[in-house]
């Protein structure tokens, strides 16, 4: 062990109390900043999961056409500018099999599903709703989507291989009360037909379990009347953090507007990051308490410590020892403080994970969601490194300055 | 002014520390007071100098500059034949560490260490014995002091005569060729005066250190090689 090290930790036993209190602050700091960080990625990420499982991760929809107008440079002129007016949309996916198989060139892309998607009224024998059918085929639907872990009653072996099977959202299914195995109509432009509830699906997204059901692709044609083309085609990608850049370049190869998860979900993200930001602002406070409960101890120990100071200048210590001295003392502080307030985050997001919150809406949990994730504490410990450090440096520069002449004289300032 | 050869014939001669003209003004202001006004003085190895005057008249200030705590104003202050006054911090840290041992009055030693730390601390700067070496002296050093039995005892556990005991240990520890003491008796009783006082000869002379102690106690003086009388900040 160093001198001054030693020295640091003689320092530190001396005054017990002072340096608990900054040590608690430590532990607070980096175990609260820990669980906060873990229960809003938890949700976040359960979010992400939610809604890639149910929508994936990039959707390419509409054919773009690029809309040119040409004019004359001048009256009488022969050469002509062309000007770009703007991008005209042709709704839905005429030929989704080229587009399929230009997709699969995409080094990113793990699936592929053409979705045909219309409003209809269903009709169970009690009662009327709007909704939206989706006509898909499933085992293609099921490499891009989670459908396969939705089913919450029946299951898709049955809708496999039932051409007239439905997947019914539970809370259409709940307001309709429609069980498996029951039949409804669904009436889309004077044209009804009656399907069997196969299985009933819940994402935990309101919006979606409320309005959608699946019927297979040739049934969805025949109900919606198109022959050929699709709404979109639902794209899944090994890397999920890629979707902006690969949606812009599908966008620019394809021809048809590509939209990442990202920005489709744009507006909840946000909020997750912000309520994310605001979070660890807050929990920072403890982090900042600790730093000025660090600075006070310093500040005390340098007050009482002058005779040693001069003692150890006098042996030969230099300026910078005596900084050393200090800023070890705030380092040991913080090394126990952040181990410490490691195993305190970890205990403690593992008891979040445990507590009741039943939440279904934007997505559907019964616990606190929380995030297992080794950069909440890298991040813990870095916040409580440069408060606890900077709070140290004046204190342990305080120490350094002193003139041992002075002190020993009994002047010191 | 000390020319470089005049220092280093002089360090070659036995002269382990030598200051000239030395200058010091300390307060700020009108509270501003000339301290030291021109003070020579110069120390052999194995000798033993006291400086004796009244409160005030600038000895503790002579000592702190000869120690190199402190920076005159004017002057030079050479030890072992180097000119150190106006060397920067570092240089008079590191000429400290290796070349002066310190005993002040109020023995300032470190509460919260054993004794053994406490004379162990200016060796484990100077890092020129190994640990084990370094646990040997120290144990060697307290032994010759009387306090062979009480080396882990901590500093809050001796007695007033028994801390200024490890702080004569302490200031021996690194074989410094100068012991400056600032009143090493003056907190202490007649019986533990004289312990202390004489270890100090006794272990300063058996290594050829020189020794400068500040004393009011006239009969410690009376007993020194040389007794250097100051008044006004000036040797008389």
């Amino acid at each position: 062990m160093s001198p001054n090290l030693r020295i640091a930790f003689r320092f530190l036993t001396a005054k017990k109390r002072a340096m608990l209190m900054s040590l608690s602050c430590t532990i607070l700091g980096v175990g609260l900043f820990i669980v906060t960080q873990a229960t809003t990625s938890g949700f976040e990420e359960f979010f992400i999961k939610t809604i890639l499982g149910s929508n994936g991760a990039i959707l390419v929809e509409d054919q773009m056409q690029d809309t040119m107008r040409s004019f004359a440079a001048s009256g009488t002129s022969d050469f002509l500018i062309t000007h770009r007016e703007g991008v005209k949309y042709i709704e839905g996916v005429e030929e989704p099999k080229r587009i399929i198989s230009a997709l699969t060139q995409f080094s990113n892309v793990s699936g592929t599903s053409a979705v045909l998607r219309g409003n209809v009224v269903i009709r169970s024998a009690f009662k009327n709703e709007s909704a939206q059918v989706y006509g898909i085929d499933v085992d293609e639907h099921l490499k891009v989507s989670d459908l396969g872990h939705q089913i919450v009653l029946g299951n898709i072996a049955d809708f496999r291989e039932s051409p007239t099977g439905a997947l019914v959202g539970k809370v259409l299914a709940d307001r309709l009360e429609l069980a498996v195995g029951n039949t409804f109509l669904l009436d889309s432009r004077g044209q009804v037909r009656r399907y069997r509830v196969s299985a009933i699906f819940e994402t935990g997204v309101r919006d979606i379990d409320k309005l959608r059901l699946y019927v297979h692709m040739p049934e969805a044609r025949s109900l919606l009347k198109k022959a050929t083309g699709v709404t979109f085609v639902q794209v899944n990608i090994f890397d999920k953090d890629r979707a902006p850049q690969d949606s812009a370049r599908m966008q620019d190869v394809l021809k048809h507007s590509a939209q990442s998860w990202q920005e489709r979900e744009k507006s909840w993200l946000e909020a997750f990051h912000a309520l994310s930001m605001s979070s660890a602002i807050t929990v920072s406070v403890f982090t900042l308490i600790a730093g000025l409960a660090m600075f006070n101890t310093l500040a005390m120990i340098v007050l009482e410590k002058t005779k040693d100071i001069a003692i150890l200048r006098s042996m030969g210590y230099e300026r910078r020892d005596i900084t050393q001295i200090f800023l070890w003392q705030a380092a040991v502080v913080l090394a126990i403080g952040a181990i410490a307030g490691a195993i305190v985050g970890l205990v403690g997001t593992f008891a979040v994970s445990k507590i009741p919150l039943p939440i279904n809406g934007i997505f559907k949990t019964e616990t606190f969601q929380v995030s297992w994730n080794g950069w909440h504490y890298v991040e813990a410990v870095l916040t409580a490194a440069i408060m606890v450090m900077a709070a140290s440096i004046i204190p342990a520069r305080r120490a350094a300055r002193l003139e041992p002449g002075d002190i020993v004289r009994g002047t010191a300032q | 002014m000390l020319s470089p050869v005049a220092t280093a014939s002089s360090s070659a001669n036995g002269t382990v520390l030598r200051c000239s003209s030395l200058q010091r003004y300390l307060g700020q202001g009108e509270g501003r007071v000339h301290v030291l006004k021109g003070v020579s003085f110069e120390a052999q190895r194995g000798q033993v100098y006291a400086i004796v005057g009244p409160s005030g008249c600038g000895k503790s200030t002579l000592l702190y500059l000869l120690g190199l705590l402190d920076q005159p104003d004017g002057g030079e202050i050479a030890i072992n034949g180097q000119v150190m006054s106006n060397n920067d911090d570092a240089a008079r840290t590191a000429a400290r560490g290796a070349n002066i041992g310190f005993v002040f009055q109020f023995h300032f030693l470190m509460l919260e260490f054993s004794a053994l730390d406490n004379v162990m601390m200016p060796m484990r700067k100077l890092a020129r014995l190994t640990p084990p070496e370094m646990t040997a002296r120290a144990n060697d050093l307290l032994s010759s002091v009387g306090l062979g039995d009480k080396t882990h005892r901590l500093g809050t556990q001796l007695s007033g005569g028994e801390q200024q005991r490890v702080a004569v240990a302490r200031a021996l520890a690194n074989e410094p060729s100068i012991i400056l003491a600032d009143e090493p008796t003056g907190n202490l009783d007649v019986k533990n005066s004289t312990m202390v006082f004489d270890l100090l000869t006794r272990l300063a002379k058996d290594h050829r250190q020189a020794v400068v102690l500040v004393t009011h106690n006239p009969e410690i003086a009376n007993r020194c090689d040389s007794v250097r009388p100051m008044r006004d900040g000036l040797f008389v």
